[in-house]
């Protein structure tokens, strides 16, 4: 299968595949108008199988986002047809509205106006926790 | 400028001076009679408190300072919506210190983040309350003359009791410490602070629902209250709230210079009998605890006293 390569834009490469349609929804990727192709299950030499995504434009990505779903990404940044940027992501430090505390007794229930801050406290498990009152982050607390 | 939101906030070094501060206030009180003078200090209090509110008061007007109070949520703006970080660039106008205690986990960070004076976190729901945690270093210092070597006790709500998570972890920077968690298995300190605390610095701790058979070892016993306001559930506060009572039958097993501890209010986890007893501590521990207040305001306000 060949999709048209881009002359400027983005590929977000490496993407573990399945999670090519998390990536591009959580981007809001299908709020652009210019052409996007999403290529799944991709033969991987490290992978096996990849997810990819183009972008046929110069876009502002949310590494953040990016890189706590996957911190395997790669973003490529290619200008004139030529690859000019190879970005690895790996996991944030610090995540900001990125995903949400559910503490009920956290100051981000009453006060909405605050950011959400969670800052990365084990790597190896992934563990975030809210800036204010240490509670680890749940799974589906995306924003 | 500095805040205190959480003890770790304070170096190990940090500690020391403001204890060997303290001490100094208590030899010599005169000395600092006057060292605040011109000062204001804000009680900010939206959850009630009658002794850490008190004792920020009479520490500030022991070191010669002024104090400006809001001792509810219903008597602020809070009432009227106004968000904390509002609250404190406000009260920032005013006064030259903060004590904020806030039934929301997190709030004292805000205010310091948003403040332009430093803040002191005077407990914030059921996460942190390092003035206590000061008060209880104190009393450990004056009646062991050490943070080394020591069997640690720490009994009844370990789960949402933020004084014993503060100790806990302070003490967790010195060596030899041993910590033994007494509680029900519903209010078991969290795996968290086992892992992050005690596993991440190598504290030798066991985990037992049963007080008598440790008590022989300890030299320091932590009691602690079961409180309602932590419960979401007033069944699951009524079922555990009478699980550890410390009475003078219990400590017949117990070290002669054991030290007991409590950070107060007590509802009937202590016995009244065991006030007289040489080894409790709790109401030296409210003393300390101005003590060490006083000496953290003068850090905080970077007053030198010579």
């Amino acid at each position: 299968m060949n999709i048209d390569s881009i002359r400027n834009g983005i590929v977000i490469d490496h993407i573990t595949a399945g999670l090519g349609m998390k990536v591009y929804n959580l981007l809001n990727l299908g709020e652009l108008d210019c052409p996007v192709a999403i290529i799944k299950t991709a033969s991987s030499g490290k992978m096996g199988k990849k997810d990819i995504i183009k972008v046929d434009a110069d876009i502002e990505l949310d590494m953040d986002i990016l890189g706590y779903i996957d911190p395997g990404i790669t973003v490529n940044i290619i200008k004139d047809g030529l690859l000019v940027e190879k970005k690895r992501i790996g996991l944030p430090e610090k995540l900001t509205n990125v995903i949400r505390c559910k503490n009920p007794r956290c100051i981000t229930t009453t006060e909405q106006e605050l950011p959400h801050i969670f800052k990365l406290t084990d790597k190896e498990k992934r563990v975030y926790r809210c800036i204010y009152c240490e509670v680890k982050a749940e799974e589906n607390s995306l924003f | 400028m500095r805040n205190l939101i959480d003890i770790k906030d304070l170096s190990v070094k940090e500690l020391e001076e403001l204890i060997a501060v303290a001490e100094d206030i208590i030899a010599n009180p005169a000395k600092y009679a006057e060292a605040c003078r011109g000062k204001k200090l804000a009680t900010l209090f939206f959850e009630p408190s009658t002794r850490t509110r008190l004792s920020f008061e009479a520490a500030m007007y022991e070191l010669g300072g002024n104090v400006l109070s809001v001792s509810s949520a219903n008597s602020s703006s809070a009432a009227k919506g106004e968000s904390v970080a509002d609250t404190a660039k406000t009260v920032s106008c005013y006064a030259d210190i903060i004590a904020m205690r806030h039934p929301k986990e997190g709030a004292p960070l805000v205010a310091s983040m948003n403040s332009s004076i430093p803040v002191i976190n005077a407990g914030d729901g059921g996460h942190n309350h390092p003035t206590q945690t000061l008060a209880d270093l104190l009393t450990i210092w004056r009646e062991k003359g050490r943070f080394d070597d020591l069997t640690v006790g720490f009994c009844g709500d370990l789960k949402f009791g933020r004084t014993v998570h503060s100790l806990i972890s302070a003490l967790s920077r010195y060596t030899g410490i041993k910590i033994v968690l007494i509680s029900p298995e519903e209010l078991k300190l969290p795996s968290y602070i086992k892992k992050d605390v005690l596993g991440a610095n190598s504290i030798e701790y066991k985990q037992t629902t049963d007080l008598l058979s440790v008590m022989p070892e300890l030299d320091i016993l932590y009691m602690t209250r079961v409180q309602r306001e932590r419960f979401f559930n007033e069944e699951d506060y009524l079922r555990l709230k009478d699980s550890y009572i410390l009475t003078p039958d219990k400590l017949k097993m117990a070290k002669p210079d054991l030290s007991i501890l409590h950070p107060l209010p007590r509802v009937n986890e202590i016995a009244v009998a065991i006030d007289d007893d040489p080894r409790a501590c709790y109401f030296k521990q409210v003393l300390n605890g101005k003590y060490m207040r006083m000496a953290l305001i003068l850090k905080l306000l970077e007053v030198n006293v010579k």
